[in-house]
């Protein structure tokens, strides 16, 4: 649904260059939820605004729903951007409008007739919960619901892709959950494709389908979830499932999805071997419970016991 | 000088002095307004930048705010009596009034749109807005209390330019109390006519405030 290709965007301030994006390839599928994670000032930001081109990239393509925007003219790119809604950090919205006001603007834009505007502000505000909001003015609003008004004038074009710029950084923990929950269930419900951007790795566990990590500029890795799990050493598992450094002889052994069966009290009957539990941790991840265990195992069968491990589909590590 | 004799003048000169401002004023905002407007979307950043046109524009406004008004007036004699054929009088007035408002005005626009903030803008570029509807629908209606603050503070300027340019025969209750007040030695008709013109410049600013907070409010 997404295509970059070879993004670069390098800025000229005061004579001097800065390299914001640095040759990024990125591929979203049709209906997932993408997520990059990176700190402020890894260029994530500058990224998700090439994808619509609020920013012209210096090298490379963008591709939305089949067509390249970046060959487009000014005025044909006007047209594209109405089917790709955005959702801010800060939202955005225009204090000088009520709520079903704000919702209105893009279809204003798109000369929607006043009657057919009214009947899809209603309906808008209906999906993401505020019919009863409609003429209250922005200010009079808390964070998440300004979110949700956000969201809504995002959907009115009836987009097929969502970039959403640090959607919930500006929220607290629980809004920040209702606004994720909103959001998958708009991607499960609509097909909705969303791209967003985030330096919350709770985003990306709660509800990315994929994710790639970003720093200086460049992808460090990217993919759907349960492969970058399956990874060996993968970035983002490290992320999520934050251990001690292994001192030598530790094994980590990561699992997404098998958490059903019981790995470890298997191969200590079978291999005849000890298991010393030195750290662990389990999350639910892309609807997966996936964890990472550290241990010490000990015993004649070691080797086979690993070996069986590996072959059941875990990732295992030993640190040397 | 009896109140009787007093109030034909008073009228007489208050009525010519709220039809300078109110003529200068809406000159002022059609001349203020697309200036300062050109001023924001020019610069570096902005919706057309064009650095060139930017520089040329901002000289102007500088210029026209760098005389003092009392200068401005005589300068532009020639061009006055171009426009409105002749240089005295109350519609004579209009045409200095209008050229010291003008760029006082467009710098107040152009801090009153620079407020709003970017992220309105890029939101509406990125709904596939042009750059006049992106003018028209979010700059202007955003910015609109710091507008109003703006005018009203232009308005309170030109009541104040309106007495001075009493005196090059605009008529007015500038000219009223120079004639009467200063020539003539008639200070009671001054202080009545300082209490008018503190009386309207007073009503300006409350109706200005009561506006601006009226919109802020939202």
């Amino acid at each position: 649904m997404i295509d970059v290709s070879g993004l670069r965007k390098v800025y000229r301030d005061r004579g001097r260059e800065v390299v914001a994006v640095d040759g990024v390839d990125l591929r979203v599928r049709d209906g997932e939820i993408f997520g990059v994670l990176g700190r402020s000032g890894a260029g994530k930001s500058t990224l998700l605004r090439c994808v619509n081109l609020l920013e012209r990239p210096t090298e490379g393509t963008v591709t939305v729903a089949g067509r390249e925007l970046t060959a487009l003219g000014e005025g044909e790119l006007r047209l594209a951007r109405r089917g790709i809604g955005m959702v801010h950090q800060h939202f955005a919205l225009m204090s000088s409008r009520t709520v079903a006001g704000n919702v209105a603007f893009p279809l204003e834009i798109m000369k929607v007739g006043r009657a057919e505007r009214a009947r899809r502000v209603a309906e808008l505000l209906e999906l993401v919960g505020l019919a009863d909001k409609a003429k209250a003015h922005p200010g009079q609003l808390s964070g998440g619901q300004k979110q949700r008004v956000g969201i809504a004038r995002a959907l009115a074009g009836r987009p097929a892709v969502l970039l959403s710029d640090e959607a919930t950084s500006a929220l607290d923990p629980a809004t920040t959950q209702s606004i994720l929950a909103l959001l998958k269930s708009l991607n499960r419900e609509l097909g909705l494709t969303i791209l967003l951007i985030t330096h919350e790795m709770n985003v990306v566990k709660s509800i990315c389908d994929s994710a790639a990590i970003m720093k200086d500029g460049r992808i460090q890795e990217s993919g759907a979830i349960p492969d970058l799990l399956a990874r060996p050493g993968s970035r983002l598992t490290d992320e999520l499932f934050p251990l001690p450094p292994a001192e030598p002889g530790a094994v980590t052994i990561t699992f997404a999805g098998q958490a059903g069966e019981p790995v470890i009290s298997q191969v200590v009957r079978k291999f005849d071997v000890d298991v010393n539990i030195l750290g662990g941790a389990l999350e639910e991840v892309a609807g997966v419970a996936a964890g990472r265990l550290r241990v010490h195992l000990t015993g004649g069968g070691r080797d086979a016991a690993l070996a069986h491990l590996s072959e059941r589909g875990l990732l295992v590590e030993e640190a040397r | 000088m009896t109140w009787d004799e007093m109030a034909p003048l008073l009228w007489e000169a208050t009525g010519q002095t709220v039809e300078m401002v109110a003529w200068s004023t809406l000159f002022t905002v059609l001349i203020g307004l697309p200036l300062g407007v050109a001023l924001v979307v020019t610069d570096r950043g902005g919706l057309l930048p064009s650095t060139p046109l930017n520089r040329v524009l901002g000289l102007v406004v500088n210029i026209g705010r760098s005389l003092p008004f009392i200068i401005l007036m005589i300068a532009v004699i020639p061009l006055t009596r171009m426009i409105v054929g002749t240089t005295i009088g109350t519609t004579a007035s209009v045409v200095p009034l209008t050229l010291g408002a003008a760029p006082f005005f467009a710098r107040l626009v152009e801090t009153a749109l620079r407020e709003v903030g970017d992220d309105k803008v890029q939101a509406a570029q990125a709904m596939g807005a042009s750059r006049t509807t992106i003018v028209g629908k979010v700059l202007l209606p955003e910015a609109m209390p710091g507008l109003v603050a703006g005018l009203t503070v232009t308005v309170v300027a030109l009541i104040s330019y309106s007495a001075m340019a009493g005196a090059i025969g605009g008529g007015g209750l500038g000219d009223l109390a120079i004639r009467y007040g200063y020539q003539r030695f008639e200070t009671p008709l001054m202080i009545v006519t300082v209490v008018v013109l503190i009386v309207i410049v007073q009503l300006g600013q409350m109706l200005g405030d009561f506006a601006a907070r009226h919109l802020a409010r939202r």
